[in-house]
């Protein structure tokens, strides 16, 4: 009786462009058996996010190369996505799977807005569920291939996170994925260990220079980027920025021909 | 809307820091204890009833697995306007439908949230509303006559202070010859560093104190019939598919809250 | 209604002999016993608004809003039930995220009035559910310029420039008429708004009411929101100084 009770009254309700159907429900369905196939590999796909935390925000940082396998296919792919004046969140992997968690966080953000009851996604909040649906897409072997920091200002405190496509999700003052993990993070953990309480400009000459390494190493890497920053005067996206550099050396890179 | 009114009384308010849920119990027979009519739903939210006890455990068993929701996905305490907007959306549909009756329960919710403290009521029309303070439950009248008297005062007073007049409120519902005890009394604080906690029998006896002996405001009056607990203007008159299913109180279901 | 009691009006699936479903008619006089609301459709945009009556002072200052969000663009004001018109207002918020989701767009208004009213259509239909007790007012402001849709128990909408439910219907449309509101900007509208609220506000059988207004219009650059606070209290000073000049008036007569 309940079972039959709880089922919403407009279940199965016309779909857009289509008319109310009376038998809904009842038609007979014919359902074809297919093979399950998941994700196994990702196909577009963005590299490193880097992320820190300076005195009194937030900002996180990555380029906007969409490479297809080893070719640099796209070259205007935003990966980072302002969520509300609190929280901004970037990711890299599969450049699909990201637009579709990023329809999904700004369809609650507008939620959120029609609500207007003055709760908001906190930056905490946001990595607690990213956290959970991404653990939760792994643990049903049908994973959305990305890494993700979330950074803004939890009751205003500096947060940064970071999670990743098997669900693995830690709290630092720094962060980097991908190749980043290996370039950027120890640039990063060493500037923040000299002075952690840096300033947003020092910040954000650190994630610059980060960022240019990365394009002289990283194969995968590009040297146009954006950065987003959060602060106690709200956040913002920065228009997109190329990265100054000096290929002069690399006539003298010999032994690799 | 019936159904409410016979469950004992039961009074919420607020300060600007805590907020306080009495409430009045009864026993159902001398065998048996009082029942219990303040319950906690979460760290920051717990609810006292008026009603069928049987729905409001439905309802509460619903909040609690919604605060326990968010927690485990946002890890945050579900905001309290959010947690009743839920209830409302819930108890709205059978009202509408065929087959179903509505929740014969009013609840009281005490809640504290970052947007502070919160009294709130729901009704089985599936209306809700944010309150200052409220009273509801047999002859809660006289309750919401203290309440609407002494308004001002509440939000600028301390915990000792918003407790003795929560107690008065709920004293005024009852008939001259009977007096608060700690038998039949019961009281649940929530405030920004306190979870919500549950005073039952002897922890309450020294609140019950605070008021003991002092002069009773007068004596109410008892005109239960003219009381509109609802008087939302949207009007409250149930439509008919929502008339409440005859079964209630019938010999199966025991109105539990008597 | 004459025919009342005659056994035609206990389920909207059965029509009466003259041909009318009764439940339908009870419905749109549900709507009639809640507080006013009105929206008008100026040249730049949509302003509504709602006599809220406050029936305890009890209840908290700004509780029980009667004018929702739906969309980031999209605004409602409410009359009826108010338990099922928050079921509507979900309803419409479904409607705007799921065709967001699939086109990429926000949601056109005339698309968005077509299927919160086939909604409430459907609620006619059936013996097994009664009829919303509730109607709805929808507007937006977007690149086909303002647009305003009402939508009744019976699941019917139409568009139009200015529109009352409520209480107050009657006279709240006779006022609305009066106004030019084809040539008017919302900054002028919440003005008229707001005087038409307090004129039809029945002070002997309702006492207290708070004032809502929201707008949506190009200078909100096509979002719906509440009017900020100066605009609402300029425009509640021009309603109260209006309804003292009229009454000043009345008693000259007298």
């Amino acid at each position: 009786m309940e079972g039959i009770m709880e089922q919403p009254f407009w279940a199965n309700g016309p779909k857009p462009g289509s008319f109310y159907d009376f038998h809904a429900g009842h038609s007979s369905k014919t359902t074809t058996v297919m093979p399950v196939k998941h994700t196994q590999y990702p196909m577009v796909t963005g590299s490193s996010v880097i992320g820190i935390q300076f005195d009194g925000g937030v900002m996180i940082a990555a380029d906007k190369l969409g490479s297809y396998g080893s070719l640099a296919r796209y070259r205007n792919c935003s990966r980072i996505l302002k969520v509300n004046n609190t929280t901004i969140m970037g990711a890299g992997g599969d450049y699909a799977d990201f637009q579709f968690l990023r329809d999904i966080v700004e369809q609650r953000v507008i939620d959120e807005e029609c609500l207007d009851d003055g709760f908001n996604y906190t930056p905490r909040s946001l990595f607690s569920w990213l956290t959970r649906v991404l653990y939760n897409r792994r643990s049903r072997f049908n994973p959305l291939w990305n890494t993700v920091l979330v950074g803004g200002l939890q009751d205003g405190e500096p947060f940064l996170g970071y999670v990743d496509k098997i669900g693995t999700a830690y709290q630092s003052p720094t962060a980097a994925s991908g190749f980043g993990a290996y370039i950027a993070l120890p640039m990063l953990r060493e500037a923040y260990e000299r002075n952690d309480k840096m300033s947003e400009d020092e910040a954000k000459t650190l994630l610059e220079s980060c960022l240019r390494v990365l394009y002289y190493r990283d194969c995968r890497a590009w040297n146009k980027y954006d950065i987003a920053i959060v602060t106690h005067d709200g956040s913002r996206l920065e228009e997109s920025k190329t990265l100054s550099t000096d290929w002069s050396t690399a006539d003298m890179v010999s032994g690799y021909e | 809307m019936e159904a409410v009114k016979q469950g004992a009384a039961t009074v919420g308010l607020k300060s600007k820091t805590h907020a306080i849920l009495v409430a009045l119990k009864r026993a159902p027979s001398e065998l048996s204890a009082h029942q219990k009519k303040i319950t906690a739903i979460d760290k920051h939210v717990g609810m006292s009833i008026a009603g069928l006890t049987a729905d409001a455990r439905l309802l509460s068993k619903f909040m609690r697995t919604e605060c326990l929701n968010s927690r485990y996905a946002y890890d945050q305490p579900l905001p309290i306007s959010r947690l009743v907007n839920m209830i409302g959306s819930k108890s709205q549909i059978p009202t509408q439908r065929y087959g179903r009756r509505p929740f014969g329960v009013g609840l009281l919710l005490a809640g504290y949230d970052t947007a502070g403290p919160h009294i709130y009521q729901t009704c089985p029309s599936a209306n809700y509303f944010d309150c200052k303070a409220m009273a509801i439950g047999a002859r809660s009248q006289s309750a919401r006559t203290y309440l609407e008297k002494h308004l001002d005062k509440f939000s600028n007073c301390g915990l000792e202070e918003l407790i003795k007049h929560g107690l008065r409120a709920l004293r005024d519902t009852l008939p001259t010859e009977t007096d608060l005890n700690t038998k039949n009394c019961s009281m649940g604080i929530v405030s920004k560093d306190m979870d919500f906690t549950i005073y039952a029998d002897n922890d309450i006896a020294q609140y019950l104190q605070l008021i003991e002996g002092e002069e009773r405001s007068s004596r109410p009056g008892r005109r239960e019939g003219a009381e509109g607990m609802e008087q939302d203007a949207a009007g409250d008159d149930q439509p008919p598919a929502a008339a409440p299913d005859p079964q209630v109180g019938g010999p199966d279901v025991q109105p539990m809250d008597q | 209604m004459s025919s009342i009691g005659t056994g035609y009006d206990l389920s909207a699936s059965q029509f009466s002999p003259d041909g009318r479903v009764f439940q339908v008619e009870y419905a749109q006089k549900a709507v009639e016993n809640s507080g006013t609301a009105i929206a008008i459709r100026g040249k730049d945009g949509v302003v509504f608004g709602v006599e809220k009556l406050v029936t305890s002072k009890l209840y908290e200052k700004g509780a029980n809003k009667r004018i929702f969000n739906v969309d980031r663009h999209v605004g409602m004001a409410v009359a009826g039930l108010l338990a099922d018109a928050r079921q509507v207002v979900e309803v419409a918020r479904d409607e705007a995220s799921s065709y967001r989701s699939s086109y990429g767009n926000p949601i056109p208004l005339k698309y968005l009035a077509e299927r919160v009213s086939m909604y409430m259509h459907a609620h006619t239909l059936y013996s097994m559910a009664r009829p919303f007790g509730s109607s709805v007012m929808i507007g937006t402001y977007d690149v086909d310029g303002p647009q305003l849709f009402l939508l009744e128990p019976s699941g019917i909408s139409y568009g139009y420039f200015g529109c009352a439910i409520g209480k107050a219907q009657q006279n709240g449309k006779t006022e609305i008429e009066k106004i030019k509101m084809k040539d008017m900007s919302i900054r002028d509208l919440v003005k008229e708004v707001a005087k038409i609220i307090y004129l039809v506000h029945d002070e002997v059988k309702d006492k207290t009411f708070e004032l809502e207004l929201s707008w949506v219009g190009e200078q909100t650059e096509g979002r719906h929101e509440l009017v900020p606070p100066e605009v609402f209290s300029d425009a509640e000073k021009y309603a109260k100084e209006a309804m003292e000049e009229s009454d000043g008036s009345d008693d000259d007569e007298l």
